[in-house]
């Protein structure tokens, strides 16, 4: 689903694109540097669970699923603190997901080369603010848990985002904001002290 | 008093007074850095970076109204005390520190991030061996100083035994520091940047720098400030004017051979309290 909101909450004067899961080919026009909201189921997965998930299965429909790299702090069905984790690590962990029908990764951070290709024609990497734990926790609800016994970080969580404020970092036409912004970086740092 | 000892009351009130300043640092950002940050948003010219202070800003009230941590890192305990004459310089008074870390650890509450260094296997109450980090030193009145430090940025800092004829080489170092570290760290970041002393100072320099006012800079930090933001990096990685919101220098008498230098980085969750015992 697709439709263009408001600025999340006041002062910024820019369209942000409104996604809800299950997504489809709505993500395929969006660009690096797009800003959207994303509303609707949301899985966590970290390290661990991509290694179970590709053992045991998928525990939910991954068809426009989005993944979310996050080990949340939830006590007693409340989310207490939800920000992301370094997505990096799951560089080699996320092709099955994708070829399963995954249709966007939220993390922070962004990704490497192998998954900014394995996202083309297919999907996005999402770019959540590292550090906002408090308002994750306060736009996302616990629905559901798979896979517990991997501990309460590593489990998959099920959510309910609720318009999540987040920057396309990387869109399925092998655009990548991470990359451009670190190879500008490096040209900056070279004509500075050469 | 006994001078190796403080009695049960004191004890209880540093107890209490750690808990304190740890559930106010975790919570509520400090107002020179929260004026920091809104001052650098409405500098800064990238729509991407300026959604990014806007999360940021929206997160800090959040943490306020719901009185959650502002970040879900709550980071290691690193503790400053400073303590007047008639307080004794004892074990009992690090323990009661230790206790007052405990103590936040299940009242905040806390993410348990002690772990034993090879084993990895976590204590789940934040203290452990050398863990506070408790620096201590005299002065007119009992105070607890929290610095609750965070791995992401923490992991990024560096230090170098530069030549005495590298005194230029130090922006170059700085900057370096964040070109290596990128988006890691959760920029907009803030450097505590160390100058002399020894290879173990410049570090404990570096790191008491970001206890600073970050709302003045002298030339020096502006100039290393207005380096690290020619990089472009941005607010997490993501481009814009605003890589630094502040760089603080603490300097130390060196060596005449040396010059130390270390850059401690820290994210834009600048968390710090005190709270001031009175007697």
């Amino acid at each position: 689903m697709l439709g263009i909101a408001a600025g999340h909450g006041g002062g910024v004067p820019v369209n942000v694109v409104a996604l809800r899961t299950p997504l489809g080919d709505e993500v395929l026009s969006l660009r690096a540097g797009d800003r959207v909201t994303l509303s609707g189921r949301v899985y966590t997965a970290r390290d661990e669970a991509h290694l179970m998930m590709e053992e045991r299965g998928v525990p939910f429909d991954p068809q426009g699923a989005a993944i979310y790299h996050c080990g949340p702090i939830i006590i007693n069905g409340r989310v207490i603190a939800a920000g992301p984790t370094t997505s990096a690590r799951m560089n080699n962990l996320s092709g099955p997901l994708l070829d399963k029908g995954v249709r966007a990764l939220v993390g922070k951070g962004g990704m490497g080369e192998t998954v900014r290709g394995q996202l083309k024609g297919r999907g996005v990497y999402l770019a959540f603010t590292g550090g906002c734990a408090a308002l994750a926790a306060s736009c996302m609800k616990y629905h559901n848990i798979y896979y517990e016994e991997l501990g309460m970080a590593e489990a998959v969580w099920e959510l309910e985002f609720d318009t999540v404020p987040l920057v396309v970092g990387i869109d399925s036409r092998g655009n990548d904001l991470f990359h451009d912004v670190s190879c500008k970086a490096k040209l900056q740092f070279s004509s500075l002290f050469r | 008093m006994n001078a190796n000892a403080i009695d049960q009351a004191l004890y209880h009130t540093i107890v209490q007074a750690t808990c304190d300043a740890i559930r106010q640092a975790q919570i509520f950002l400090p107002a020179d850095v929260k004026s920091a940050i809104t001052n650098a948003m409405e500098r800064e010219t990238s729509p991407v970076a300026k959604g990014e202070f806007h999360n940021i800003l929206a997160n800090l009230s959040r943490a306020e109204a719901l009185k959650l941590p502002i970040c879900q890192d709550t980071g290691v305990p690193v503790i400053y005390l400073t303590i007047p004459p008639e307080v004794p310089y004892c074990t009992a008074l690090l323990d009661a520190v230790r206790d007052g870390v405990r103590k936040a650890t299940r009242e905040v509450p806390l993410r348990p991030n002690v772990v034993d260094p090879i084993s990895r296997e976590n204590t789940l109450d934040n203290t452990g061996v050398g863990m506070p980090s408790i620096h201590v030193s005299p002065g007119h009145q009992l105070a607890i100083t929290v610095l609750p430090k965070g791995a992401g940025a923490e992991n990024m800092s560096r230090i170098a035994m530069l030549l005495p004829s590298e005194k230029t080489s130090i922006p170059k170092f700085v900057a370096e520091t964040m070109l290596i570290a990128g988006g890691r760290p959760c920029p907009p970041v803030i450097l505590g940047v160390g100058i002399g002393g020894t290879f173990d100072q410049v570090a404990s320099l570096a790191k008491e720098a970001l206890l600073l006012p970050v709302d003045r800079m002298d030339p020096f930090e502006q100039e290393l400030c207005d380096t690290v933001n020619k990089l472009g990096i941005g607010p997490m990685g993501l481009g814009g004017d605003t890589t630094a919101i502040a760089v603080k220098v603490k300097r130390a008498s060196c060596h005449t051979a040396s010059l130390p230098v270390a850059v401690n980085v820290q994210c834009w969750a600048s968390r710090r309290a005190t709270v001031v015992v009175s007697r």
